[in-house]
C-alpha cells in the first residue's frame, strides 16, 4: 500500500496489522516518540476541517516528526487557479507524506498520480474518508473486542455522509454483521451502496425511518450530522436538519452493551445530556483516530519500530 | 438494396437497430473522403433488425469506444475484397475520454484538463462508475 484513498484498499488482515500497531502505540508510546524523526507531513486541507487535520499533526508530532502544510484553499496557490496536479508535485519536493482534504470527489486519487510521496485522503467530498474509518473501526474494535457478530446501526444522513459509506463498505467484510439504515427518505443511502456492497455480498439490511424502532437491537449505533455544506438548497437542509436527535430518553430501549458512535463535529443531533451515558464513544473516537493516523503515516512511510 | 462490396475496408456488422447514426458521428466517419455506407434496419437473422456501416478504407477504430456503446457489434477487416480479420466486441473494463461524468461535486468539473474515465462496475447491467467519484456514467456519449 503506497497510498490511502478508500478504506476498501486495505484488506481486512492490513486493517488488523494497522490496527494491532495502533494498539501498541496505545501500550507503548514512548517507543515511538521518534520514530519519524527528520520526517515532514503536509497536510493539505482545502477545505475546513479541525479534527482531522489537526489529528494527523498531532500523529506526525507524536512520532517526532514535523508537519507543513495548509487549512484552506485560499492560503494556496489553488486560489490563482492552480491544479491538484501541480500543487502536490510541489509540495512533494518539500513532504514525505500528504495528507490531502479536498471539496471536490476524486481530487486525492489525482493526487496519486503526481505526488512521488505517499498520499492519505482526508476527506473528498461526500465520497470518502478512509481515516475517519480507520478512527470508527478501532473505536469498534477497542469496545466490542471484534467486527463480527455486530448489528451497526447507521442514522441521519446516509447520502452524503461519506463516512457512512466507508463504514458500511469496510465491516460488511466482517462475519454476520447486520446494518440498520436509518434516514428520511431524502438522505437514504446511494443506491450503489445498496447494490454494489450490500446486495452484492449478501449482507442482511433494513432501511427504516424511525431510530425508537431500530434502538433495541443494535450493537453498534452510528450517529451523523445533517451536513450543511453539502446542499445546493438552504431550504431542504433546514427541513432535514433536525429530522433525528439523541436523547436519554431515546436510549431507555437499548442495549446495555450499545456503543453509540459520532464522527464529529455534532450540531445537534446527539444531545449534551447523552455524553456522560457509558455507551457514549464519540470523543475516544477521536483520540482513537490519533492512533491509527501515527499507524498509518508508519505504515506508509514504511517505518518499523 | 444492393450496396457494393469493397475491396478494402471495414464493415462494423450487427448494430443495434438505430445506433448506426451514433457510431457514425463518434466515430468521425463524416469527415472521411472515401466511400461511407449507413445501412439502417437491415434485415437480420440473429437481431431482426439491423444497421451496418461500410466504410471504404481501412481506419483506426476505437474497439473500446465501439464496445461501449454497442457491445454486440462485429467487425470485419476486409483485404483485397476478402475478410482479412473478424473481431467480436465486448464491453471494456475502462473507458476513456468518451462519456463525461456528470457530478457537479467530482474534480472533474473543476480540472477541465482531466481525462473522464469510467471503469464496469456491473457487466450484466452495463453500469459504469467514474473512477474520481465513482457517480454511475450518463447512458449515451456526446
Amino acid at each position: 500500500m503506497k497510498n490511502l484513498i478508500d478504506i476498501m484498499q486495505m484488506s481486512t488482515d492490513e486493517l488488523q496489522v494497522l490496527i494491532d500497531t495502533a494498539l501498541d502505540i496505545i501500550a507503548n508510546p514512548k517507543k515511538y516518540a521518534e520514530a519519524c524523526r527528520g520526517k515532514k507531513l503536509a497536510t493539505l486541507f482545502f477545505e475546513p476541517s479541525t479534527r482531522t487535520r489537526l489529528s494527523f499533526e498531532a500523529a506526525m508530532y507524536e512520532l517526532g516528526g514535523n508537519v507543513i502544510g495548509f487549512s484552506e484553499a485560499q492560503s494556496s496557490s489553488a486560489a490563482k487557479g492552480e491544479s491538484v496536479a501541480d500543487t502536490v508535485r510541489t509540495v512533494g519536493c518539500y513532504a514525505d507524506i500528504i495528507a490531502m482534504r479536498h471539496p471536490k470527489e476524486g481530487a486525492p486519487l489525482v493526487a496519486t498520480r503526481t505526488a512521488g510521496v505517499p498520499v492519505v485522503n482526508a476527506g473528498d467530498g461526500g465520497h470518502n474518508h478512509p481515516t475517519q474509518t480507520l478512527a470508527d473501526l478501532l473505536t469498534i474494535y477497542r469496545e466490542k473486542g471484534t467486527f463480527d457478530n455486530l448489528t451497526v446501526g447507521v442514522c441521519g444522513d446516509l447520502k452524503f455522509g461519506r463516512t457512512v459509506h466507508s463504514l458500511i463498505s469496510a465491516m460488511s467484510r466482517y462475519k454476520n454483521v447486520k446494518f440498520v439504515l436509518i434516514s428520511p427518505e431524502e438522505l437514504k443511502v446511494p443506491r450503489y451502496i445498496i447494490t454494489d456492497v450490500l446486495e452484492k455480498n449478501g449482507i442482511p439490511y433494513e432501511e427504516i425511518a424511525s431510530l425508537e424502532e431500530a434502538m433495541p437491537q443494535l450493537d453498534i449505533l452510528y450517529m451523523t450530522r445533517v451536513q450543511r455544506e453539502r446542499f445546493f438548497n438552504e431550504a431542504d437542509y433546514m427541513r432535514l436538519k433536525d429530522t433525528y436527535i439523541l436523547t436519554p430518553d431515546k436510549l431507555r430501549t437499548a442495549k446495555a452493551s450499545l456503543s453509540i458512535l459520532h464522527p464529529l463535529p455534532r450540531v445537534n443531533e446527539i444531545s449534551v445530556a447523552v455524553d456522560d451515558d457509558p455507551r457514549a464513544c464519540y470523543f475516544k473516537q477521536v483520540l482513537n483516530g490519533k492512533y491509527m493516523r501515527m499507524a498509518l503515516i508508519l505504515k506508509l512511510l514504511e517505518v518499523n519500530v | 438494396m444492393i450496396i457494393g462490396q469493397i475491396k478494402d475496408g471495414i464493415v462494423l456488422d450487427h448494430i443495434t437497430a438505430g445506433r448506426g447514426m451514433e457510431i457514425y458521428k463518434v466515430l468521425g466517419l463524416d469527415k472521411l473522403d472515401c466511400t461511407v455506407a449507413m445501412i439502417k434496419n437491415a434485415d437480420s437473422v440473429k437481431k431482426g433488425k439491423k444497421d451496418i456501416i461500410k466504410v471504404g478504407q481501412v481506419i483506426d477504430l476505437d474497439f473500446d469506444v465501439l464496445g461501449y456503446i454497442d457491445p454486440g457489434i462485429t467487425v470485419n477487416i476486409i483485404q483485397d475484397g476478402k475478410l482479412a480479420k473478424r473481431s467480436h466486441l465486448s464491453l471494456p473494463e475502462r473507458v476513456k475520454g468518451i462519456i463525461r461524468c456528470k457530478n457537479p461535486r467530482c474534480i472533474t468539473s473543476v480540472e477541465q484538463e482531466l481525462v473522464h474515465e469510467f471503469r464496469l462496475a456491473d457487466r450484466e447491467k452495463k453500469i459504469y462508475r467514474c473512477i474520481y467519484c465513482e457517480h454511475e456514467a450518463p447512458k449515451t456519449v456526446e
